[in-house]
């Protein structure tokens, strides 16, 4: 056994206080396994020691809530007996050092956290920030990273159904990879993790374990340099396949009664899982790791609870069970062994060949683990850009579409039609528009699915933008006509030790509660990835919303594809001119600069139920919310999708370019051949609606230019990916 | 009118096949394991898409050489109807039951997105509710389905009419352009000699309803309830 000297002790990123406390809580010094074990359960990711103080602050109670943060996963009612089960979690440093498997383990790593909660996973979605478009690396990561999204959700026969991705210089050397699952399950059989029963077996299921991924949470943990290169053999590898069949047999296991507490394997695998099962269940483990199924020869105990291999869980069963549960793996022909048993010791013992090769109090290290309250510095305010300082370089049509063939609103077509969006044949809205809908199977049911970030907008203003986040998630819900039930978050910042970057962090959280209070829209899951920063080099903050909500009938609902020439396009919300951080000021002024659009948090509400009164008295079956971009590239979209054209009217007044590219918080537009129900509607909920233009013809033609053949602009908006990815290295 | 669908280990189109068929059919159909060696008295078999065993070693390699695949040679030989989709065509090629190879797509990527397809034949238990050239829409997604056989065989599948459905532009050309995965001859479906065997790389089973944004598929299906009730 080694030594533990400061160097194994730095090498464990372990601080020296931090050291200390493994001291007392020993009494001893500790063995290199226990010292492993110390490291990766108080790392960032595992132990969120800078972040629990704040992320404590966010709203996670509603009436629809069944489970809150602090499980595999969050869980809401949606009625009919049954749950929906759903988090966003974070791959992102794997992802920059081996892409493929990077980003496939991220999706393989949410999917199990969400069956392992007894649902069964119904769609995927993911946020991806990759460097600036002209980065050496960043068609190779975004390549890579598509293909291994799609390479595992796809195998697993789980449709990918939505996501963002965004480019920014500020990703260069650390890319976001966001992926998150949502599962159904009934609300009478839910899965949970503490173990329970002195005595009961615990059993490994899946596949065996090997060396991969050895300290991949310590590696989540630190900031990146130019020799992170070399962590290559700590990011680990998928196996779809093999998921495939853990997902089935654990579903038809759960479909019995023999389990007592299940757990994936998740980062820090066989240590957190059984630490936080025995936590949660205030019981101890005894642990036989000569009994953990080996993908290898000549494995160490500190190997053996440090890996993280892929597609493993850990179980509780009720005592007598195994057979019985065997028999199902083994039709699967997956590995299952009982490897220890509940004590009342409330320690973790770990046995290797009958001798004792750690010995650790379990509280101490899942529960009383470090918790920093670390310095902050708030964000300085910007100015508001005013929209007479700007004038017009072109006609509108030309920077339209310069904007819908930009690497900031292009289509993501690329992207979406390398991941199967329509296996289990309940996707009843695909990607490309506002939210993705699946119908809850065998039922008319639909959940609304989104993720949103509007990172330059929390940089600039980290409370604002956290807010917006929220209230983006709310609206793309929103125009589909479904309720916002409730949201995940991936909180993806830089280094929590600056207080500037923990400015950020704590403004986006103070943003975010203040949006989940005002709309109902309550935090259930999350994950927090901090230390993305690369040589110093922060990220641009981004907290990333996956918002979920309900269609009571999919029959009822809008999509944002124009479907009728005569129809008529009213604008809802207030128009206020905001061109600060807008998509307009940077790619046509060039300038990332300004105090971002204000959110209105009762507007938000009051415009929201309008447009979902509307889609679902099937007033409006088109409709489409209005944000990066603002109102012109909102307009553009929909006429896009529909193959239709529209005619817009100019205000009498103000600036033109503040009305068509102001990228104005809470605003919707919706088609209707029937234009007076819905501004009588608007009037009595107190909700400003204007009439914008008419659909019809080929073109889009803004009042006073010429008109904009569709062809035309779509040419631009579908073309830019496609050529960006094939266009030949330099 | 009974189906069996095969459950290959990795089949992740087996639920949405049987739903499709309960649904246009009125019958739930057998669902089959792998292992079994036996089929249940069946008026169709249905190998159905996934990823059967990873797609590792070579797509549809494994399963073709699972034990029930030999219930299902025999029985496709003695003239029960055979539709293979997707894994499931790639299956029936490398079970022998239909000529050729699938290969990568052309752009090395995986595939989803709703292509335009003409209906070749309507001379077959599959595709009789079409009309012939009749151009129709159902969904691809696959990593693949370029389809591969030499000259000689491609010819005497035209010469035979056992193209089914080829690829083609939203106005029926079988151009290059929408030959989305550089099939020979833009084929995306063959069907065997005996006209029994039916292998295409679509999934019929996703348009089925309206809210599927189509329902062509449901065509096959009823085809097949045409022939086969």
């Amino acid at each position: 056994m080694s030594e533990i000297t400061p160097d194994v002790i730095k090498s464990h990123g372990l601080t020296d206080d931090e050291y200390k406390l493994v001291l007392d809580i020993m009494g001893r010094e500790p063995n290199l396994t226990e010292l492993g074990i110390f490291s990766v359960m108080w790392s960032e990711h595992c132990s969120y020691k800078s972040s629990k103080k704040w992320l404590k602050t966010l709203p996670t109670k509603a009436p629809w809530v069944i489970q809150g943060p602090g499980e595999n996963a969050g869980v809401i009612d949606i009625g009919d007996g049954q749950a929906a089960i759903f988090k966003m979690e974070s791959h992102n440093h794997p992802s920059f050092i081996e892409p493929y498997q990077g980003a496939a383990t991220g999706v393989g790593g949410i999917m199990r956290d969400v069956f392992t909660m007894g649902a069964r996973p119904i769609a995927n979605l993911n946020a991806l920030r990759f460097g600036a478009p002209e980065h050496p690396k960043t068609r190779h990561l975004l390549s890579g990273v598509v293909e291994g999204i799609g390479g595992y959700g796809n195998c697993m026969g789980v449709p990918t159904v939505g996501g963002e991705t965004n480019f920014h210089p500020s990703y260069n050397g650390n890319i976001l990879v966001n992926a998150m699952t949502v599962g159904l399950a009934d609300t009478n059989n839910i899965f949970y993790s503490a173990a329970a029963g002195i005595g009961n077996p615990v059993v490994y299921v899946g596949s065996k374990t090997g060396r991969d991924g050895i300290h991949g949470a310590t590696m989540a943990s630190a900031e990146f340099d130019d020799a992170s290169a070399d962590k290559r053999p700590t990011v680990q590898v998928g196996d779809p396949f093999t998921e495939k069949l853990l997902l089935e047999a654990c579903l038809e296991l759960m479909a019995t009664d023999m389990i007592v507490a299940i757990q994936d394997m998740g980062a820090a695998g066989l240590t957190s899982s059984s630490f936080e099962m025995a936590s949660k269940g205030g019981v101890g483990v005894e642990l036989w790791l000569d009994k953990v199924p080996m993908r290898e020869e000549g494995m160490t105990p500190y190997e053996l609870m440090l890996s993280e291999s892929q597609e493993r869980m850990l179980m509780v069963l009720k005592p007598g069970c195994e057979e019985a549960a065997k028999a199902i793996f083994d039709k699967w022909e997956l590995d299952f062994a009982v490897i220890g048993k509940l004590t009342d010791s409330k320690r973790m013992t770990l046995m290797w060949h009958g001798d004792v090769a750690g010995d650790l109090p379990i509280d101490p290290l899942a529960e009383a683990s470090p918790e920093y309250d670390r310095p902050w510095e708030e964000t300085p305010k910007q100015d508001r850009i005013s929209a007479d300082s700007i004038e017009q370089k072109m006609p509108h049509s030309e920077a339209l579409k310069t904007l819908m063939g930009s690497a900031d609103l292009s289509s993501r077509r690329w992207i979406w039609e390398q991941y199967d969006h329509m296996v289990m044949a309940d996707t009843v809205v695909r990607p490309g528009g506002d939210a993705a809908v699946v119908r809850v199977h065998d039922t008319r049911k639909g959940l609304a699915v989104t993720t949103d970030c509007t990172p330059r907008y929390v940089k600039a203003d980290p409370v604002q933008g956290g807010m917006q986040a929220v209230a983006e998630a709310y609206r793309n819900l929103t125009a589909v006509g479904a309720t916002p039930l409730a949201i995940t978050d991936n909180m993806n910042f830089g280094n929590p030790e600056r207080p500037r970057i923990m400015g950020q962090f704590v403004g986006a959280c103070k943003g975010i509660a203040e949006a989940c209070i005002a709309l109902d829209f309550p935090v259930v899951s999350g994950n927090v990835s901090l230390y993305n920063e690369t040589n110093g080099e922060g990220i641009l903050p981004t907290p990333a919303i996956g918002g979920v909500g309900m269609l009571p009938d999919v029959g009822r609902m809008a999509t944002i594809a124009l479907k009728r020439k005569d129809s008529v396009l009213v604008m809802l919300g207030s128009p206020t001119g905001e061109l600060g951080q807008s998509v307009y000021l940077k790619n046509i002024e060039c300038r990332e600069e300004g105090a971002p659009p204000p959110v209105d948090l009762n507007s938000e509400k009051r415009v929201g139920t309008l447009v979902r009164g509307l889609i679902n008295a099937n007033v409006v079956r088109t409709c489409h919310d209005i944000s990066d971009g603002g109102l012109l590239v909102a307009v553009a979209e929909m006429c896009l999708a529909g193959n239709i054209g529209a005619d817009l009217h100019m205000p009498e007044s103000g600036s033109e370019i503040a009305w068509l590219f102001g990228e104005d918080q809470g605003r919707y537009i919706v088609a209707t051949r029937d234009p007076d129900s819905v501004t009588n509607a608007a009037a009595n909920a107190n909700v400003h609606a204007v009439i914008i233009g008419n659909a019809g013809g080929t073109a889009i033609t803004i009042e006073g230019e010429d008109p904009l053949e569709l062809d035309e602009l779509r040419k631009a908006h579908e073309g830019w990916m496609p050529n960006y990815m094939a266009a030949p290295l330099n | 009118m009974k189906a069996a669908v095969i459950v290959f280990p990795g089949s992740n189109c087996d639920r949405d096949v049987q739903v499709a068929l309960q649904n246009r059919m009125g019958t739930a159909p057998h669902m089959v394991w792998h292992r079994e060696t036996t089929l249940p008295k069946t008026d169709l078999i249905v190998l159905p898409g996934g990823f059967s065993y990873g797609d590792y070693l070579r797509c549809g390699a494994m399963a073709a050489n699972s034990p029930i695949m030999r219930a299902v040679i025999a029985a496709a030989q003695a003239g029960t109807p055979v539709l293979g989709i997707c894994n499931g065509f790639q299956i029936l090629i490398e079970a022998g039951l239909l000529p050729g190879a699938l290969m990568r797509n052309r752009n090395l990527k995986f595939i989803c997105k709703d292509v335009h397809l003409r209906v070749e034949t309507t001379d077959s238990i599959f595709t009789n509710r079409f009309n012939n050239g009749e151009i129709i829409k159902i969904p691809v997604a696959h990593h693949d389905g370029n389809y591969f056989a030499d000259d000689e065989t491609v010819k005497r599948l035209k010469g035979e009419g056992q193209i089914v459905l080829r690829y083609c532009d939203n106005e029926g050309e079988t151009t290059d352009v929408a030959n989305i995965n550089g099939s020979a001859s833009n084929i995306a479906g063959i069907i065997n000699e005996e006209r029994r065997i039916f292998g295409l790389m679509p999934h019929p089973e996703r348009v089925i309803e309206p809210l599927h944004r189509g329902t062509h598929g449901a065509m096959i299906f009823d085809s097949l309830m045409e022939a086969l009730a």
